[in-house]
């Protein structure tokens, strides 16, 4: 019914009212088969456990109850995870700007013999599937007697958190106006001054945002954490296999700790995703 | 590494060569921000020293790996690894199996990354059309989707398709002729990665639909209306004029995509606990198999690297489209 709506909206661009009815309809199709995993988690994540496995589920909750979520922080322990977690994703991202900064600063404001093979290296460099460098990466920890520590897991997730700090970074500076430095500078800045009182500031919510989603991608990460560290020593993303045992899978307080694990993130997400949408489309847009 | 740290300022002499005024003359817009020639590598200097470690030598290595025997005796340093010629990738190759992880690979990647553009590219236009309200709702649901964390995402499908208690099979059963209940989707290899693809798909879609709503907003709106006016459909509009304007996006969005969907590893590892089983195998979990399960280092590697070198084409085009948007500046 709806097709037939939309069929016809196309060409009668006279009648909007009627037009629109059937792009809506579809709209909220995409927006149901979209946002239903995401409500099915929290759905099972706040119901009773004995609800949950029901062979015929009921699709509206069916009562609420934070039971679950007691027993997904009594199946393993979840503030370690939590903490190691934080720890790394912190230090990668401290050492990623910082670092990245620099180097962003010297490709984007720098005319030097080599700028080219620097860039297309760190955008190269960012394509390298992960995948693909865990057995080298996991002897060379080993060699280096990082395996197992949380050090060996921060130098690696700078394989992906460097290359992308530096490419969006200098994202963001490209797209501050040079002359802004220049008449700082022609008004007896120095060159380190113009760049502290002019440049940082406009730069300073592209580092926020760059920060943010750094610190999304070294939390999320999933394989070298469970392969360059013991269970003992696992970051929250491990921390969610472990309701799958041989007994099987405990699925209700399983969707509590997926809930637990993902809320912040889609919140962080929230907060910088326009940002970083802007930045990538103003760099598009330049060409 | 010291070997890291010793080839970076190895780099720099060639600018100390070129001491004259600042570099003006080949740069004009430059001229004034070229201070000292060293300083950029400076600034540089802690970035490719920290890239140098924590790729470069691990790249060389995965490179010489793959021309040695490497395995558990020579992990424990019992046995000095020795250089072995072409022996694992003739072993990878002549193997029929290696050859059928290539093919599942390639059909599965092609299938995320078609379904991925092609409803990302329906949704970003659908998203024109509809009422300022619903694009709120579907926005925030593509977001919220997109946010979740992989791993979140991979145990959230593997409940909804679970075969006892999973809604989908309830909801599906309740379609006249339809009887799922209890129906395990990963019996076999083909449904349990059409699944897989179906989660990979609604991952990746967002990014591309809000990547291409905020290309289109750049569509200028008069290009179209003068192509209507011509008597040109809905879709001739589209081919004529929306695409050719979006087409240094859509290509930036599908090299990105082959790459990832390429790269799919923790949703085929988690959704299998870890075990995936010999259908299921994807060239990176097949390398992740052989280095860790088989303990055959070497040939993990040896695998790695030719999914390395059969993506290399397409990150040539990706590279390509990226530095002729971003180097005009």
């Amino acid at each position: 019914m709806s097709a037939i709506t939309t069929g016809r909206a196309v060409a009668a661009a006279s009648r909007p009212r009627k037009s629109k009815l059937g792009w809506n309809l579809l709209g909220l199709l995409v927006f149901l088969a979209a946002g239903f995993p995401v409500y099915w988690m929290l759905n099972t994540a706040f119901k009773p456990a004995k609800d949950a496995i029901d062979p015929d589920p009921s699709v509206l909750p069916t009562g609420f109850t934070l039971s679950n979520f007691s027993r997904a922080l009594d199946i393993a322990d979840f503030w370690g995870p939590v903490g190691r977690s934080l720890v790394v994703s912190l230090t990668v991202v401290v050492i990623g700007i910082v670092v990245g900064m620099l180097a962003a600063l010297a490709i984007s404001r720098f005319a030097f013999r080599g700028r080219k093979i620097v860039i297309v290296g760190i955008l190269a460099v960012q394509m390298v599937p992960l995948v693909a460098m865990i057995i080298p990466v996991f002897l060379l920890l080993n060699d280096l007697g990082q395996y197992d520590k949380l050090s060996g897991l921060i130098i690696t997730y700078l394989t992906f958190i460097l290359p992308f700090t530096v490419w969006t970074l200098r994202g963001f500076i490209v797209n501050i106006p040079k002359e802004l430095e220049e008449a700082a500078m022609v008004d007896g800045c120095s060159r380190t001054g113009a760049f502290i009182r002019v440049v940082f500031p406009l730069l300073a919510p592209g580092m926020v945002a760059t920060s943010v989603y750094g610190f999304i991608q070294a939390w999320n990460e999933y394989l070298y954490a469970l392969m360059l560290l013991s269970q003992e020593n696992q970051t929250a993303t491990v921390w969610l296999g472990n309701f799958t045992t041989k007994h099987g899978t405990e699925y209700a307080p399983m969707m509590a700790g997926a809930t637990m694990m993902a809320v912040p993130i889609v919140v962080l997400f929230l907060l910088v995703q326009r940002k970083m949408a802007a930045g990538l489309t103003a760099g598009a847009v330049k060409g | 590494m010291s070997a890291a740290d010793t080839t970076t300022p190895a780099k720099v002499p060639p600018p100390r060569q070129a001491p004259p005024p600042p570099a003006a003359p080949n740069r004009p817009r430059r001229g004034r921000t070229s201070g000292g020639a060293a300083t950029p590598w400076l600034l540089l200097a802690p970035c490719l020293a920290i890239l140098a470690l924590v790729m470069g030598y691990p790249l060389v290595r995965l490179v010489t790996l793959s021309f040695q025997k490497f395995g558990q005796s020579q992990l424990w340093g019992f046995q000095p690894a020795e250089s072995v010629g072409f022996d694992n990738f003739t072993n990878v190759l002549s193997d029929s199996e290696f050859w059928q992880v290539v093919v599942r690979t390639i059909v599965f990647a092609a299938g995320c990354v078609i379904f991925t553009m092609v409803a990302g590219m329906l949704i970003a236009l659908l998203l024109q059309r509809v009422s300022g309200w619903v694009k709120t709702l579907v926005n925030i649901a593509l977001v919220a989707s997109w946010g979740m964390p992989i791993i979140v995402a991979t145990t959230v499908f593997k409940w909804l398709f679970d075969a006892d208690y999973g809604i989908l099979n309830a909801l599906l059963s309740k379609l006249p002729g339809v009887d799922l209940i209890g129906h395990n989707w990963f019996a076999s290899g083909p449904q349990g990665l059409a699944v897989i693809m179906l989660l990979v798909v609604w991952g990746a879609v967002p990014f591309v639909v809000i990547t291409l709503s905020a290309g289109l907003t750049q569509v200028p709106a008069e290009l179209e209306e003068a192509a209507r006016l011509d008597g040109a459909g809905a879709w001739g509009v589209f081919r004529y004029v929306t695409l050719p304007i979006l087409k240094p996006i859509v290509v930036m969005l599908t090299t990105l995509s082959v790459i990832w969907d390429m790269g799919v590893f923790p949703q085929v590892f988690v959704m299998r606990n870890g075990h995936p089983e010999q259908e299921f195998q994807l060239l990176t979990t097949y390398s992740y198999d052989r280095a860790f399960v088989v303990n055959d280092y070497a040939q993990g590697s040896a695998i790695a690297l030719i999914t390395v070198v059969l993506l290399l084409g397409v990150v040539a085009v990706y590279m390509r489209q990226m530095l002729k948007i971003g180097e005009v500046e």
